[in-house]
């Protein structure tokens, strides 16, 4: 068979490996990032300001769906998934009403004022300290499993000439999440009367507001929508990897930066920025002289492979969001999908 | 209440607060709290310059204030004998070398336009260039940081006085300033605060990370003092005299300040802040007058933040948290008031010392709840209730936020409202 | 009894008053034009009466309903519409979309009321999958005027309707308007243009200084030689 013969010639060892390190990595914790952009840019085009607690909404869901998992341990097994990724619904809208919760009691008192928006922000940094403060309080500094023992983490391998492509269970969750959630949230914009009436605020509130558009309505619908994203990505964040109280910081970096890639205001933009920056990130760190040792018989003697060659060592995995941020600022301030919030 | 009797009530109400911490806990804990107060307080004028003065959103001070502490240590730390005798400094001169060649050659090819190069064919050798610099310096850097680490421990410092690392570390703190003021002082004020808590998280990384620089997670200590130590004086006058410093610091720069406030470059920076579209079509270059009250302020930020460090006398990069370094000192201005020397000072200290207080208070509160729930209840509290009762300190300080830009937006001390005449 | 009765109108932004007293009447099916020089308040009054700013002193009747500081949305229930004078569309979303934004209160069909509009403004037909913000000016114009008769309103406020339109867009903008009033609904409308709404006016208000300077019809107007020497620029023709 000639593909035999390709795969033959193929590095396939080092391009599994690279796929596993780079495009399943980067997909994953891309569709986190886009989970949270999205809200991250919704808020944005229709409140005109940056939601800094949405990290730690993001791992308030998850704490939502932890404290379901302690009060229905045995719902996953009924179903033969992961319990947290079956109860993930009620901690979604667990969470959604919490974010308009949120809105009700700190941030509309300061719209219907009229602040700046710079004031804005300040207070939903206030928030953010508040939920760090809770989340901490109630759940202490550690890491925690979102998986009961009934659970079984599944692990798919699937052989291509060597070495395995590894995917699990909670990555395949997320990816379909990512993708049911992207497609309902455009039909959700694009079809439906609410859906259509959020675009109109986010591109002229002021002819929204003429509309007879209710702009309260918008705004609650927003949040919960972003409520709901929020909690769906810090679930399967933690499904993933561990929970961690204190994702803040590291995790509102890339969102932001992705947010503002997409171009703010735009929901498929921040899908779009979400998985650039992923993707970004695994690149930056990937270790490239895995994939240049097959070419060592071709090189000459002088050219030596360092044994790590990446662009950004893991430790300043930080500084690549920042840098895809601040070359958009600089060069695109509308973003790649030109924003509709002028700077 | 005319503006200065609640200058005066308020002022001396924290002076009887201060006076009963004195009272209650000692004078060797009373000066500590007031110097360290002191410092913040030096913070707060840098960031009330930039905020209440040019309504400029900087939510990275973390990142000023450990790049000045860190420069301090540089400066100011003994020399450490065992780098300069081996190979560390040849091989970082190297480093230093390539850098500069690196940089010069990419600034060159991104100029190359003029010499007729097609744009693109610009941009694509610029980024080659970029890139291979980066390359070859962290691949130079890389032998030299295990070199060092492993020979020396780390660079050291230079060995001069105290103040001269202060100074040095408020220029690094202001020139850090001026590259993130060039980026993104044009951008509205989110993303402003976006990009500074990024360079913040940048500079605790590298910091953290430079293990040759820095000791990274093993600090550096103890750091040198600008006047005799606790183990010559004994504590009360050793940080008596410490406090004494800072104060002389924080008149010379109220002074200063208040003066440059009321001279025609202050009207025209209020002029800017408050109304930035005719002060823009007067004629005012907006964004370089900015640009300057952005590397002031983090001038003073990384002053205050370098005496800071100094005062702990422990160098630990991961001790720089958002929250002490950034968010209080947020709190410190806006509950004072913003655009009000005067009242950044008043709302450093009186914070300051409902911090210090709030940790006894919180612990107490939470072992009485500890001890009620579990006698009450069979309640067993979690091991790490210690801790976890210090994070309700970072929710008061977010309440804290919250509560005063809704209700009392213009702080304890609001800013004066000059009249022209 | 008219169907708008606006009298002694005293309002502004902050302190400072831009309205002195304004009054307009007219009545269903008539095209009401306010003209003036700038700074006369002439887009104010509209924005008082469709409740963007609030009214001091005076009262605003519609339909015999007292409406003075209404909010915009309940204005919209009443039968009022308005066509702000710039960013009046909304420009990612296609033109069909933005119709619907027009009708977003109503809850019964208006399938028939898009096939009204396009009726009135047949280019829009051809481009009503592309964004609005993609369109010419006049026919932005088209869509921000269709958008407000989503409701069915019984009075359309326009601003400016015709402002940085070429001479041929302009007369095709005052044509659709005449035909939109013919089929029932009442116009009033804030121009620069004055002689071509003059022209077209059933009852024209000149304002100078917030308050009015002269009320009559379209036609006294333009006879009128002090109009025609203050406001109208001695006797030529502008467009």
């Amino acid at each position: 068979m000639p593909e035999a013969g390709l795969l033959a010639i193929l590095p396939m060892n080092e391009i599994v490996f690279f796929l596993n390190k780079v495009v399943i990595a980067g997909f994953i914790i891309g569709s986190v990032y886009a989970l949270g952009a999205v809200g991250v840019t919704l808020i944005f085009g229709i409140l005109r300001f940056a939601h800094f607690p949405h990290g730690d909404m993001m791992t308030a869901g998850a704490f939502v769906a932890l404290v379901l998992l302690w009060i229905f341990p045995g719902a996953g097994a009924a179903v033969g998934l992961p319990t947290a990724f079956v109860l993930m619904p009620i901690a979604m809208a667990v969470t959604a009403l919490f974010a308009v919760g949120l809105d009700r009691t700190f941030y509309r008192p300061m719209r219907k004022a009229g602040v700046k928006p710079v004031v804005m922000v300040m207070t939903s940094i206030g928030v953010m300290l508040m939920m760090q403060g809770l989340l901490r309080l109630f759940a202490g500094t550690g890491t925690r499993q979102l998986y009961v023992d009934t659970d079984a983490k599944d692990i798919y391998r699937i052989p291509l000439g060597g070495r395995d492509l590894v995917i699990t269970e909670p990555q395949l969750l997320l990816f379909a999440t990512t993708i049911v959630a992207v497609v309902a949230l455009h039909l959700f914009l694009t079809r439906s009367r609410m859906g259509k009436a959020m675009r109109a605020v986010s591109d002229n509130p002021d002819l929204a507001r003429v509309s007879g558009i209710s702009i309260d309505h918008v705004v609650r619908t927003t949040w919960l929508i972003a409520g709901a994203l929020a909690a769906a990505g810090g679930t399967l964040l933690a499904l993933d990897v561990t929970l961690k109280p204190d994702l803040s910081y590291n995790i509102i970096l890339p969102i932001f930066a992705a947010a503002i890639v997409g171009g703010v205001g735009q929901p498929y933009g921040a899908i779009a920025g979400g998985l650039l920056v992923g993707f970004s990130e695994t690149l930056a760190v990937f270790n490239w002289s895995v994939l240049l040792r097959p070419l060592r018989p071709y090189l000459p003697e002088f050219i030596e492979i360092p044994a790590k060659l990446a662009f950004v060592p893991t430790e300043y995995k930080i500084v690549v969001p920042f840098f895809i941020l601040v070359a958009v600022l600089i060069w695109r301030p509308t973003g790649i999908f030109k924003g509709r919030v002028n700077i | 209440m005319s503006p200065s009797l609640r200058e005066a009530g308020l002022f001396a109400g924290l002076a009887l607060l201060v006076a009963g911490i004195f009272a209650w806990l000692g004078a060797a804990y009373g000066v500590r709290m007031l110097a360290e107060a002191a410092c913040y307080a030096i913070i707060a004028l840098g960031l009330t310059i930039q905020w209440g003065y040019a309504g400029l959103f900087n939510v990275g001070l973390m990142g000023f204030v450990a790049i000045a502490a860190f420069t301090t240590v540089l400066v100011s730390f003994p020399v450490n004998d065992a780098f300069w005798q081996g190979d560390g400094p040849v091989m970082l001169g190297q480093v230093a070398l390539t850098l500069v060649i690196g940089v010069a050659v990419t600034i060159l090819l991104s100029r190359s336009t003029r010499i007729g190069l097609p744009k693109g064919l610009r941009t694509a050798l610029t980024l080659v260039a970029a890139a291979i610099t980066y390359l070859a310096v962290q691949g130079q850097l890389d032998p030299a940081a295990t070199l060092i680490e492993r020979e020396a421990g780390f660079v050291g410092g230079l060995g001069l006085p105290v103040w001269m690392g202060w100074v040095a570390g408020g220029l690094v703190a202001g020139l850090l300033g001026w590259a993130m003021g060039r980026i993104t002082l044009g951008l509205r004020a989110d993303y402003m605060a976006i990009a500074t808590l990024g360079i913040a998280e940048i500079v605790k990384a590298f910091l953290k990370n430079a293990d040759w620089l820095t000791r990274g997670t093993l600090t550096v200590s103890p750091l040198p003092w600008p006047v005799p130590t606790p183990q010559e004086l004994g504590f009360v006058a050793s940080r008596s005299a410490y406090l004494a410093v800072t104060a002389v610091m924080i008149v010379v720069l109220y002074v200063l300040l208040e003066r440059a406030w009321h001279s025609p470059w202050g009207r025209m920076m209020r002029a800017i802040r408050d109304n930035e579209v005719s002060a823009a079509a007067m004629g005012k270059d907006i964004n370089r007058r900015r640009l300057e009250m952005f590397i002031v302020g983090n001038f003073i930020i990384g002053l205050g933040g370098a005496a800071l460090i100094t005062f702990t006398t422990i160098f630990d990069p991961s001790s720089f948290a958002p929250l002490n370094h950034t968010f209080l000192i947020w709190v410190m201005v806006i509950l004072g008031g913003a655009g009000n020397n005067l009242g950044a000072i008043f709302g450093a200290l009186l914070v300051y010392v409902i911090w210090i207080m709030s940790e006894p208070v919180a612990v107490f509160l939470f072992t009485t709840a500890e001890q009620w729930g579990e006698s009450l209840f069979g309640w067993e509290a979690p091991s790490d209730l210690y801790t976890r009762a210090l994070q309700m300190r970072v929710f008061v300080i977010g309440l804290t936020i919250t509560l005063v830009l809704r209700f009392a937006p213009k702080g304890l001390l609001p800013e004066k409202v000059v009249k022209y005449d | 009894m008219p169907l708008l009765e606006m009298t002694n109108i005293h309002g502004g932004y902050g302190g400072a008053n831009i309205l002195n007293g304004v009054s307009i009447a007219i009545d269903a099916d008539q095209i009401g034009v306010i003209v003036g020089p700038n700074g006369a308040g002439k887009s104010t009054t509209l924005k008082a009466l469709f409740g963007l700013l609030k009214v001091g002193e005076g009262s605003v009747v519609f339909d015999g309903r007292t409406v003075t500081n209404m909010a915009p949305e309940k204005l919209v229930l009443e039968g009022l519409s308005y066509v702000p004078q710039e960013f009046n569309v909304f420009p990612t979303m296609s033109v069909e979309e933005n119709l619907e934004m027009g009708a977003y209160v109503r809850r019964d069909g208006f399938r028939h009321l898009i096939d009204q509009v396009y009726g009135f403004f047949p280019p829009l037909k051809d481009k009503r999958r592309q964004p609005a913000g993609e369109l010419s000016g006049g026919q932005r114009q088209m869509v921000a005027i269709g958008r407000a008769l989503m409701t069915e309103p019984r009075l359309l406020l326009l601003d400016e309707p015709t402002a940085g339109l070429s001479p041929r867009y302009m007369g095709e903008i005052f044509d659709r308007i005449i035909a939109v009033n013919k089929a029932g609904v009442g116009i009033l409308m804030v121009e620069q243009n004055a002689r071509q709404a003059l022209a077209l006016a059933h009852r024209g208000f000149v304002l100078a200084g917030g308050q009015n300077r002269f009320t009559g019809t379209g036609a006294e107007l333009l006879a009128d030689p002090d109009v025609a020497k203050s406001f109208l620029g001695g006797g030529a023709d502008h467009a």
